[in-house]
């Protein structure tokens, strides 16, 4: 179990160094008992996959078949971003390939440079997912065909028709630079929010190999881009259903009194929530919010209050819990069904309350609390902190001049004034140097303001070699 | 639909080659800590695996992360008891604690360590990485009486146990794809037409034509197939086996301890610390390192790993007993034409008077042209350190040694005087290389 949840939850993933500190870290937990091995492993595969542990008493077992086999089976299989940007077919095939090519590439090229690699690509795996368009589909080692569809559709759409425009006038275009900027730009496709596309595609120094594992690299990063986006509307679906299903069971007479209090001690454990000032207080608990929101749904839908009436007219009271339910599984992110449905009640129950801590103040304020004034404001607060792109730093690159110096210029548009952490982004931009193979710029630009608070650059491998 | 599947017997440790690989990337930081450690154990636990922690710096994972101050944050809590809008919280100092702090030292992994265990097989492996026992020349290679089988491809001929299957059934397969043999699903399809036609009872001539047409193909197929055997004696192939000599080096070590009055408890623990560290440096590198313990105070005499180990002894010293015995049993049991002979010394440096000379001309004369390695360390207190400071002088057995060592290359000698002492100067003793040179 333990195994298998080191590298990144995967059964079939290739090897790597820092899997094994993951493990050894892990290990050294367990082993304390600071940290119980989960219970369970689920893996968005088709059909999907569910590890129990064989350590799990029978009760416990039940429970996790109920969570993982049935509720994140049903998530990933009905929820749109996992339909829409995972290829839950090819998954355990690709990740096979993907195996078979890194042990390959260790016998042929060796171990350190494979690591050399994959250590930079890891790096800047956060940053390597394609946010707005849809990624292809999972296919092992195509880049020929690609690139011969690629010919043949450019050959086909030639039109003569454009050659017989008329001559323009010079002096109506733009300056020549600007003229030359916008054309490299368009060239390469920039600015690119994908890095390690843009340097699997470009990067003037790498091997074929070499780009093919950074693109192993960022299509794991893709296949666990959803997840990411899910992750409590996921566990909260998860452990609603096992809820459920055992209750369920339990009312048919199936399973005894003992087993369901088994179940009830394993299930209040896992959708427990401290306040921010316990000392076990580490951030709210995806379980115990999704679990909570999901139940209030159910409530909302069947025993509805004024509150409710006025705050979700569409559902309250309509008795249909199983088909609302079923669509905002289907339908919604973290980010979008807190937005949509969190409710006062909730808020109430949570005593949620925002905090503000804004740079040009000397103190930390208490902006809203549960009270009929601070409602909308927690909630899209609430909202606003499990939007992935507001978690995560927005960094693109937007500018090379491949003719020129080579110098790749790499924009973070900081915003609310955040910048990123400082020890953190000289060792990545030096990843991105050593798979760009010349120099590299980023620039923090706040976007609200055009102001530049920092800027950073990391030399050529070979400047440095002559520094 | 459910399928449940019992992965259990499926092969563990799957980690295993992760985990290397970790080790192997921060080696350099994991040597050093296992240095560290073994001079800060106690003697009985100095072999073994345990916690070590590292610098996590070299193994960090950097990603763009934002940076948690400055800027504007928001974020929302849950468990609010008496906040109420518009309330003003004291920022917490630059650099304090937040909440994260706590968590993380908790978990093993402190801002700056990285915590975790080591087995005893890894940690030895780290710790001994490196060291050989010099010059190990004889490697009597003619007399050794140990052949091991190893695997050499594959032959026509053997025992039913070393049949190789899968070679075999390609070799059949093979050949009656060529041969072209009937398969048995051809005349079963065959004979069920046959049948269907015999069935009916009013044939036409067509039909009886084909029957009789089938008949006869079938019997046709039939004696194929009884010409070309399913297996065929040329299909079978053996796995081969051919026995190789196992290279053997004999070696002895003999460790030499003053276990006199003189000694203090101190310095036994640092002669008993050095041992227990070769010891297990033998056991590890070398399967079949004999090991002889001599300890003596005025007199010498050979005893068991325990005893030499853990025992209590006092009395006079006299140096030259020891070597005595170690030159008797030489003569008894270990034949200098087979055996590799090792020697290692520790003492306080003290010596009844005359003896030195002795002991001198026994070292000369009669032990180190049959040794192939000679090391002695003289384990002094901190006052004498601070005396012999930067000089090569010693106290009396270093002096009466110190001719030894100009005139042998296998021999050696140091000086110890703490723990962390002990590791180091061992090193020393046994790098790889170094010592041969010398002797070159």
């Amino acid at each position: 179990m333990l195994d298998a949840y080191c590298s990144v939850g995967m059964p079939l993933m290739y090897e790597h160094w820092s899997f094994g500190k993951r493990f050894i870290h892990d290990e050294e937990r367990y082993r304390k008992g600071y940290q119980g091995l989960a219970y369970e492993i689920v893996i968005n595969s088709s059909p999907c996959i569910s590890y129990c542990m064989e350590e799990n008493t029978m009760a416990i077992q039940a429970l996790v078949m109920a969570h993982a086999a049935f509720g994140h089976n049903h998530f990933f299989k009905n929820n749109y971003l996992f339909q829409q940007w995972t290829d839950a077919e090819a998954i355990l095939d690709y990740l096979d390939f993907a195996k078979r090519y890194v042990t390959e590439c260790e016998e042929r090229h060796g171990v350190a440079a494979v690591e050399e690699i994959l250590d930079a690509a890891h790096a800047l795996m956060d940053q390597s997912v394609f946010r707005y368009r849809r990624p292809s589909k999972l296919k092992a080692g195509e880049a020929e065909e690609r690139e011969r569809d690629l010919r043949e559709h450019d050959a086909q759409d030639f039109r003569e028709l454009w050659s017989t425009l008329p001559p323009v006038d010079e002096a109506e275009l733009p300056d020549q630079a600007e003229c030359d900027l916008n054309a490299r730009k368009a060239r390469l496709n920039l600015p690119e929010e994908n890095i390690l596309y843009f340097l699997q595609k470009n990067s003037p120094v790498l091997e074929d190999w070499q780009r093919e594992l950074l693109r192993i690299v960022r299509n794991t990063a893709q296949y666990f881009y959803p997840q990411k986006q899910t992750k409590m509307m996921n566990e909260g679906c998860a452990t609603f259903v096992h809820y459920h299903i055992v209750n369920e069971l339990y009312d048919r007479g199936q399973i005894t009194e003992g087993t369901l209090l088994e179940i009830l001690h394993s299930h209040s454990n896992v959708v427990f929530q401290p306040g921010f000032d316990d000392p076990r207080f580490s951030g709210l608990n995806p379980y115990a919010l999704g679990f909570a929101m999901m139940q209030d749904i159910r409530r909302i839908c069947t025993e509805p209050t004024d509150e409710d009436r006025e705050w979700f007219p569409d559902i309250a009271g309509n008795d249909d819990w199983r088909g609302i339910l079923k669509d905002i599984w289907a339908n919604y992110r973290d980010e979008s069904f807190i937005l949509q449905y969190l409710s006062p009640k909730l808020i109430r129950d949570f005593k949620l309350f925002l905090l503000s801590d804004r740079a040009a103040q000397p103190h930390i304020s208490v902006d809203a609390i549960h009270n009929a004034q601070g409602y909308e404001e927690v909630r899209k607060a609430l909202a606003a902190s499990y939007d992935v792109s507001a978690m995560e730093p927005d960094i693109q690159i937007v500018d090379v001049d491949l003719k020129g110096d080579r110098e790749l210029v790499v924009r973070h548009a900081v915003q609310d004034g955040i910048v990123l952490d400082e020890k953190t982004r000289v060792d990545v931009l030096d990843y991105i140097g050593r798979l760009w193979g010349y120099a590299v710029r980023l620039e923090g630009i706040d976007l609200a303001t055009g102001r530049n608070p920092y800027t950073e650059r990391v030399a050529a491998p070979d400047e440095k070699d002559a520094a | 639909m459910i399928h449940l599947i019992d992965r259990r017997l499926n092969p563990r440790d799957k980690s295993l080659g992760n985990r290397q690989r970790f080790l192997k990337r921060a080696r350099r930081q994991i040597k050093e800590a296992v240095d560290k450690a073994i001079s800060e154990r106690d003697v009985a636990d100095a072999g073994q695996g345990g916690k070590i922690s590292i610098p996590s710096k070299g193994i960090t994972e950097p990603r763009f992360r934002h940076s948690s101050t400055g800027g504007n944050h928001e974020r929302v809590f849950p468990g609010n008891e008496e906040y109420v809008p518009g309330d003003k919280i004291q920022k917490p100092p630059k650099g304090g604690a937040g909440s994260g702090g706590k968590e993380a030292s908790e978990g093993g992994e402190g801002a700056d360590e990285f915590v975790f265990s080591l087995s005893r097989a890894e940690f030895l492996d780290i710790l001994f990485e490196d060291l050989e026992l010099p010059d190990m020349i004889k490697a009597t290679l003619k007399e050794t009486h140990a052949v091991k089988p190893h695997r050499a491809g594959y032959s026509n001929y053997g025992t039913t146990p070393n049949l190789n299957v899968l070679r075999t059934m390609r070799n059949s397969m093979g050949r009656r794809v060529v041969l072209n043999r009937p398969k048995a699903g051809a005349i079963l399809e065959l004979q069920s037409e046959l049948d269907e036609l015999q069935a009916q009872d009013d044939l036409d001539a067509a039909q009886r034509l084909r029957a009789a047409e089938l008949v006869n193909e079938i019997a046709d197929l039939k004696r194929r197939q009884r010409a070309i055997p399913y297996i065929d004696p040329v299909d079978i192939r053996y796995n081969r086996f051919d026995p190789k000599p196992e290279p053997k080096s004999k070696a002895v070590m003999f460790c030499l301890m003053d276990v006199s009055g003189s000694m203090g408890q101190h310095e036994k623990d640092l002669a008993k610390r050095f041992f227990i560290l070769l010891h297990l440096f033998l056991q590890r590198k070398y399967e079949r390192v004999e090991l002889v313990f001599i300890r003596h105070t005025h007199v010498a005499q050979e005893v068991d790993e325990e005893t030499f180990f853990y025992s209590q002894e006092s009395g006079g010293t006299k140096v030259s007993t020891a070597l005595v015995e170690m030159q008797e049993i030489i003569r008894d049991r270990f034949p200098v034409s087979d055996w590799n002979i090792y020697a290692a010394q520790a003492s306080d440096g003290d010596n009844i008077a005359n003896d030195t000379g002795t002991c001198v001309d026994l070292l000369e004369n009669e032990l180190l042209p049959l040794c192939q390695y000679y090391a002695y360390v003289e384990i002094l207190t901190e006052q004498e350190v601070a005396r012999y400071a930067g000089t090569s002088n010693g106290k009396e057995l270093w002096r009466g040694y110190q001719a030894v060592d100009d005139q042998w290359g296998k021999f050696s000698m140091k000086h110890i005087a703490k723990r962390s002492d002990i590791y180091p100067v061992f090193r020393e003793l046994f790098a790889k290389n170094d010592k041969r040179d010398r002797v070159a």
